[in-house]
């Protein structure tokens, strides 16, 4: 995929004479930044956030274009570590390499509305053949107008506890001893130079796992501990491996009990080390009960990363009641998305930017908390030092939000619960605005 | 010298950010005429910048062709310490305004050649003609910039050694660590300001008012170094009534008689008067 360039094309009209590169300035915004959020600009150059102090005094320059934000959040672009695919596209059951690209591109693009800059597509357990066929061709990619980037791929399965298997089709889990070999039978990609694997989820029970998941790491692949039965001591053997991450987490695993707790017990462990642990919260209302969110999240507020768990029925512009997952039907019940027939979740099929107000309202957090669960956080789970926070020199991949009521934000109907998307920007690059949105951003 | 007495804080601040305005847009800069402004630091002019800032925002006043020197800078801090008078007038005033990066002047203290940084910073005032109004704050010692007590009163811009006072005021802004407050700045010396065409002092609070007493009342004298401005052909200070205290009621209520003139200078410049 083409490397996007900093400029949009809006940028190089204005660009006549000076060859050098333009200075943006997002102005009269709520930014984010140091878990703080405070009136203040952001100031663009070369795709990165610029320091405009160092700008004025040193260099003497000033912005090249001035954007009012009419008081909106500036937030970092969020980021999904777990989304299944969109728009009727999986990226579990693609049929033909045109479609895997056609789904890709579709789901990128989809993504900009929700204020998503960079996902991991996620391939649930699936055949050999299947991976073989399609994982090299889910390749990462950068961000553009063209569509969030990709920054690999979330493997969840096939090393997982078939007990635990969820919406997973039993025949393709393999639970037997973890091997370097086996995995690499499946993961046909993780001995490239350059693989696009960002994330596997694997139950840590299986036997093995001590030795491969150390591998894993080396391989700058992270461990999410999830479909599995795994007991504490297990799990923290585990982080103490390297593992770093839970998928989704009190889905597909033991249930919470007070004398044996389960995966869901790291989260307050103190016997990890020091080693931070993040784990994946489908904040949609549905997966997760909102006091259980806030149990979580109060007992972790550093490692709660919001994932939507996205459907191929997630979409907005198709209107689909039904989808083939598999061999399951599912069907949209109301903002739900069960297996037909039945009330069980099947995923999800509530946007980023929803989590976050779900999140927000459910938690009672900050708002700055709330999009660092959705921002920093993911980052911080890849391991992405440029991503997820605004700092100067970070990459600027913004996502421009109304203000929650309770921020006062000038004129809105009654029932808005605000972290409505009016923009996202990509390095720089404004690649999505909301047509309908009345407070725009405005070239000053 | 005028002395112009408000009630309080905010009214000082809002009564010297409405004079410069006016003197701003009386002067009617353009590109080939600038108004060249100089600017202090501290707690005091804060509440100046907001109104000031607040002008601008609601499109009274442009900064477009202003330039401005600042007074002082610490010796070796760097420019994005917090502490740093770059960081503090980047924050508090040219960040929210629309001055031009070529036209804002502060004294480089992490210069390599410290003595010819304060020659070039004269020369620079020079080019554009002169200070035509020097704002300024003081120390409860009655030091003007850094002029600490003792300085000479023809000073020019250069390197001074902190006074003992003004080091461990500062400590509580660098962690109460004193190895690490900066003990050299750069400054404008008394004679910098003194050549400005217009002065302007603003000097609040009660624990100033010995220093406005020494101002005001008595002798010029280098261990007050803002009383040299007794000798400024246009020198305004503006103080808060708790800066009077130390101040004669004669002297108080003289001045206070003048209000009616002195509110004169800060009226809405675009306002017709509606009476």
């Amino acid at each position: 995929m083409a490397a996007c360039s900093s400029s949009s094309l809006r940028h190089k009209e204005k660009e006549t004479t000076s060859p050098e590169p333009i200075i943006i300035r997002y102005t009269n915004c709520k930014v984010l930044r140091g878990g703080e959020l405070k009136d203040g600009d952001v100031w663009v150059r070369d795709g990165l956030v610029l320091d405009p102090m160092k700008l004025f005094f040193e260099e003497k320059k000033s912005a090249t274009v001035t954007y009012d934000c009419h008081g909106l959040i500036a937030s970092p672009g969020f980021i999904d570590l777990q989304i299944n695919g969109a728009c009727g596209y999986d990226f579990s059951s693609f049929s033909s390499p045109s479609e895997a690209r056609e789904g890709l591109e579709t789901v990128s693009k989809l993504l900009l509305q929700h204020g998503v800059t960079g996902y991991c597509p996620t391939v649930v357990t699936s055949s050999k053949e299947y991976y073989q066929k399609f994982l090299p061709l889910m390749e990462t990619s950068v961000g553009g107008k063209h569509g969030a980037a990709i920054l690999g791929l979330h493997l969840e399965g096939p090393f997982i506890n078939k007990s635990k298997k969820g919406a997973h089709k039993e025949i393709y889990v393999q639970d037997e001893e973890l091997t370097k070999e086996r995995i690499l039978s499946s993961y046909t990609t993780l001995n490239d130079m350059k693989h696009n694997i960002s994330i596997v989820t694997l139950a840590p029970e299986l036997p093995g796992s001590d030795d491969v998941i150390p591998w894993l790491v080396d391989k700058e692949v992270v461990v999410s501990l999830g479909h599995s039965l795994s007991d504490l001591e297990t799990a923290e053997r585990a982080v103490k491996n390297g593992a770093s991450l839970i998928t989704h987490l009190f889905n597909a695993m033991l249930p919470f009990h007070h004398r044996d707790p389960g995966i869901v017990g790291l989260i307050t462990s103190l016997k990890l080390d020091q080693r931070p642990v993040y784990y994946g919260l489908i904040a949609d209302g549905h997966h997760t009960h909102e006091t259980v969110q806030r149990i979580a999240n109060n007992a972790n507020p550093q490692g709660v990363v919001l994932v939507t768990d996205a459907l191929p029925l997630f979409c907005q512009e198709r209107q689909t009641e039904l989808f083939q997952l598999g061999e399951m039907m599912i069907e949209r019940k109301g903002n739900k998305a069960v297996v037909a027939g039945t009330n069980n979740l099947a995923g999800g099929i509530t946007s980023m930017n929803e989590c976050v107000a779900q999140f927000y309202e459910a938690t009672d957090c900050s708002i700055q908390a709330a999009l660092e669960a959705a921002s920093l956080h993911p980052a911080q789970a890849l391991n992405i030092k440029d991503k997820g926070h605004l700092e100067y020199g970070a990459k600027a991949d913004i996502v421009f939000l109304t203000p929650p009521p309770s921020q006062g934000g000038g004129d809105r109907r009654e029932g808005e619960r605000g972290f409505d998307v009016i923009a996202t920007v990509i390095e720089g690059e404004i690649v999505y605005e909301s047509l309908s949105a009345v407070n725009r951003l405005t070239v000053m | 010298m005028r002395l112009v007495i408000l009630d309080d804080y905010d009214s000082a601040s809002e009564w010297a950010a409405k004079y410069v305005r006016n003197r701003i847009k009386e002067f009617n800069p353009g590109p080939d005429k600038p108004f060249v402004l100089g600017l202090p630091t501290g707690s005091t002019p804060i509440g100046m910048y907001k109104k000031l800032i607040q002008f601008h925002k609601e499109g009274q006043l442009s900064f477009e062709h202003v330039i401005t020197f600042n007074m002082d800078e610490y010796v070796g801090l760097a420019v994005e310490h917090p502490e740093s008078y770059h960081s503090y007038m980047w924050d508090n005033f040219f960040k929210h305004i629309n001055i031009k990066p070529e036209h804002a002047h502060i004294l480089d203290g992490n210069a390599t050649d410290l003595v010819a940084e304060c020659d070039r910073f004269e020369e620079e005032i020079k080019k554009v003609g002169g200070v035509e109004l020097f704002i300024g704050g003081i120390g409860p010692d009655g030091h003007i910039a850094f002029n600490e007590p003792g300085s000479s009163l023809s000073s020019r811009t250069r390197i001074k050694s902190l006074a003992v006072d003004t080091i461990l005021a500062n400590a509580k802004f660098f962690g109460n660590d004193i190895s690490k407050v900066p003990k050299a700045a750069l400054t404008v010396g008394v004679g910098t300001v003194m050549d400005a065409r217009e002065v302007m002092i603003v000097i609040t609070g009660a624990h100033k008012s010995f220093a406005l007493y020494k101002a005001v009342e008595e002798g010029v004298s280098h261990m007050w170094t803002v009383s040299a401005f007794q000798y400024h052909k246009k020198c305004t200070i503006v103080c808060d009534e708790d800066a009077t205290l130390e101040l004669r009621v004669k002297t108080v209520k003289y001045f206070k008689g003048l209000m009616e003139v002195h509110n004169q200078l800060v009226k809405d410049l675009d306002v017709k008067e509606t009476q």
